[in-house]
């Protein structure tokens, strides 16, 4: 693998000529997918410790494969999270909602009614079944692809859209990026384009929640290539050395755009690995396993409640699509990747189990499905009343001014009088104010 | 009439005998709020049972218990993130970096993260930090000691910016950053911690306790933030300084006999324009000492607001006096430093027409 320079710079020695490594992933366009090297384990296999366990106990947790639903369709071992068929059902309608809120926001964009989208798909349990491990009313410090969660606490897909077409109804007032959402009602934090910054920030929150002496835990999500940031780091020291109870969230999915998780280090070890070099409790789960995700994350969640300390768990899966409206992975990886990808897809597995389970059936399948495109396609309509982006129907002139501070200061109250007259020039028809 | 408040510490002299120095001050300011605002904490490399390395800390975590009060990892980036993430809980951390050199990995979460969390969320989250340390040269810090970052984040939208430059004011302006809303960065000129500086460097120290400004109140006031003390009226220039950079100027033109209007702005963000305004109209010419680099330093922002909003009362070209373009030299710092010569210069040719 290593890439040797054809002479070396200095002659006049007999030591080996210094060699970089610079990774390459094992398939590019065009190239026939064999995913025979990665160690699958079978479902079921690996025993459940003890919530408290000493993280030096669980090394192997790190490197290993949580995984519950089997080829069979069925719930396997201990870490089997005994979901009642109604939250079974509940975890499916989520996911498939997500998917088909994805579907119809990708096409929005493509028709122009807003900038960017970013879809999350084969990700779904990672943040779906997550999400439904955790209270309510747990912090949860997203990243982009963390839509789900959104979906699980039910806040409402209209005001996503709106957000999504910064139009006049938009809760962030037109200011943020297509998808970056916030709600503090939901106890759901305003994600932030700059990757792994929420991470500290998590652990923040965690520590000033075990200061007030609350019941409350935080959770945070970033991809592996930003595990490479100083953040993560800097998030993962605070936690152990505070014991905050705070989960990290490792979403593995194998592409950072166009970088394959070997920039991040995946040649090397597992990204579960790196909490233990930390003395954290490390788990590695099949992240398109919806039981495997809930059953690692109330692990995790319970951990944290007993003050027994933060826990990182890698989620391992596939980024079944591009990363977002504005890349086309074509460019950079065999478009075989996904079809042969070997942990398939969370939500053709949950469905399986739960028709094995004789709880399912094809037809309630193809009736939600409709449902659920229905429900997307009514809060589109109803969020296009609002406006789309690009169109006038916007937040007032003066919000772009506002929440720069908590009173507006001199200087910006002159810059939006300069605003003001430009808008006179420019939209000499507008009413507004 | 501006509205600076004038000579603030000087009226409350006589109503005490209690003399502080400037980290006096800033101490009695936390233990002050951390005894108020159960919500506020205090964090850093060194200020826990320790109490800081300048004692900026000293007693406060005995006093205030270990989880109100406690050292960090050395980690600049994780101390500002986990203050972002206890704002959003509801906490109002104050974090401290031990030098305002070291602040620079914790940019990302102050610059994209704290200053900008009211307006991308809608004001669902808000980062009410204080972020304290010490900042300027003077005391042989060498080029990661001495730094005078501000113009960094003046120019940041959604950060305030607030340097003291007595004890008196280093108390209040200190209450009023912990109890705004929005995050501030406070710096501390090191240089004078222990006692006011004449730019003199080879003559013997000054204790604050001769200086009128360290008679500081018992007990909790405000000084507002975004406005500026007029330490000395004049009228045939206005000064604008803030920190160090106060004394310096008020004891070069003391020594030349320039009844120069000295103005300690307190506040880069909000800035207040109206007290430099009405000075600058009164007297016609402008001086601007700063001990940050020259280029993009904070003076050229204030030497367009003065030349951009005074220009018809100016008699003088605006002069600004800085420090040199260059990292901040160890064995030449008494070079580097922008004292009595350079400002000398500058106020020669300010008047000479």
């Amino acid at each position: 693998m290593a890439d040797r320079p054809e002479k070396p710079a200095r002659g006049g020695h007999n030591k080996p000529a210094l060699a970089l490594h610079v990774p390459e992933p094992k398939f590019r366009p065009g190239d026939a997918v064999d995913f025979s090297h990665l160690e699958i384990p079978q479902a079921g296999l690996l025993a459940r410790p003890d919530e408290t366990a000493h993280p030096s106990q669980i090394g192997d947790f790190a490197h290993s494969l949580i995984r519950v639903l089997g080829d069979d369709n069925k719930a396997h071992g201990a870490w089997d999270p005994k979901l009642d068929p109604e939250t079974l059902r509940a975890m499916l309608g989520h996911m498939a909602l997500v998917r088909a809120f994805d579907e119809r926001m990708f096409r929005g964009q493509r028709q122009g009614k807003t900038s960017f989208y970013m879809k999350c798909t084969g990700e779904e349990a990672t943040s779906v079944a997550a999400a439904m491990a955790l209270a309510s009313d747990d912090m949860v410090f997203p990243s982009y692809r963390q839509q789900g969660i959104l979906i699980v606490r039910g806040y409402p897909i209209v005001d996503m859209i709106n957000q999504i077409y910064s139009n006049k109804a938009d809760k962030l007032k037109g200011r943020q990026l297509p998808i970056m959402y916030s709600s503090r009602e939901h106890s759901f934090f305003s994600i932030s384009g700059n990757l792994a910054t929420q991470c500290p920030q998590a652990v923040g929150w965690a520590m000033a929640s075990a200061i007030k002496g609350d019941t409350r835990i935080a959770a945070t999500w970033l991809g592996e290539g930003s595990t490479a940031e100083g953040d993560f780091h800097s998030a993962c020291t605070f936690a152990t050395v505070y014991n905050a109870p705070v989960i990290l969230n490792v979403i593995n999915n194998q592409w950072a755009i166009s970088s394959f998780s070997g920039f991040a280090g995946a040649e090397r070890t597992t990204f579960a690995a790196r909490a233990l070099g930390y003395g954290m409790a490390g788990l590695r789960v099949d992240g398109n396993d919806a039981l495997a995700v809930y059953a690692a994350m109330q692990w995790a969640a319970n951990r944290a409640r007993a003050n027994a300390g933060p826990t990182l768990i890698e989620h391992f899966t596939y980024r079944a699509e591009g990363h977002s409206t504005s890349d086309d992975p074509a460019g950079y990886r065999s478009a075989h990747e996904r079809e042969e990808w070997p942990l398939g897809d969370p939500i053709m597995r949950l469905k399986r189990h739960l028709i094995e389970l004789g709880e399912w059936d094809l037809e309630r399948q193809a009736a939600m499905d409709l449902d659920c495109a229905e429900r997307v396609k009514a809060a589109t309509k109803e969020a296009e009343k609002n406006g789309i982006l690009g169109h006038g129907m916007h937040h007032p002139f003066h919000t772009m001014f506002e929440d720069v501070f908590e009173e507006l200061p001199w200087h910006l109250k002159e810059q939006a009088a300069q605003a003001i007259r430009e808008r006179k020039v420019k939209w000499p028809g507008s009413l507004e104010e | 009439m501006s509205a600076a408040v004038k000579q603030q510490g000087a009226a409350d002299a006589a109503d005490t005998e209690r003399r502080l120095n400037m980290i006096e001050a800033i101490n009695e300011a936390l233990d002050i709020m951390l005894a108020r605002d159960p919500d506020v904490i205090v964090m850093g490399e060194d200020v826990g049972y320790f109490g800081g390395v300048f004692r900026c800390t000293a007693g406060l975590q005995e006093k205030h218990g270990k989880t109100r009060v406690f050292d960090t990892p050395i980690s600049e980036c994780g101390i500002i993130g986990v203050a972002v993430g206890m704002g959003a809980y509801g906490l109002r951390p104050v974090p401290e970096i031990q030098f305002a050199d070291y602040i620079y990995p914790g940019l990302d979460q102050l610059i994209s993260e704290a200053a900008r969390l009211r307006y991308r969320s809608a004001c669902d989250y808000i980062a009410p930090l204080t972020v304290r340390s010490p900042f300027g040269g003077g005391i042989f810090g060498g080029q990661t000691h001495s730094q005078s970052p501000e113009a960094i984040f003046t120019h940041v939208s959604g950060i305030k910016t607030v340097i003291p430059s007595t004890p008196h004011d280093a108390k209040g302006l200190l209450i009023s950053a912990i109890e705004d809303n929005d995050p501030v960065i406070f710096f501390e000129p090191k240089r004078i911690y222990n006692g006011p500086f004449s730019g003199y460097y080879d003559k013997p120290v000054e204790p604050w306790k001769r200086h009128k400004d360290s008679a500081v109140p018992e007990g909790y006031y405000r000084i507002p933030l975004g406005k500026a003390r007029i330490v000395r009226e004049g009228e045939a220039m206005t000064v604008l300084a803030y920190g160090t950079m106060v004394h310096v100027a008020e004891a070069v033109c003391r020594a030349k006999g320039i009844d120069a209007e000295i103005i300690d702005l307190r506040t880069l963000v909000p800035l207040d324009i109206e007290a430099i305004e009405a000075s600058v109209r009164k007297t016609g010419r402008c001086m601007i000492v700063h001990e940050a680099t020259r280029t993009s330093g904070f003076g050229a922002e204030l030497s367009a607001l003065v030349t951009e909003r005074c220009f018809f009362h100016l008699e003088a070209p605006v002069e600004r006096v800085t420090g040199f373009d260059t990292p901040y030299p160890h064995s030449l710092e008494w070079a580097y430093f922008p004292g009595p010569v350079r400002i000398g210069e500058a106020i020669d040719k300010l008047l000479k027409d």
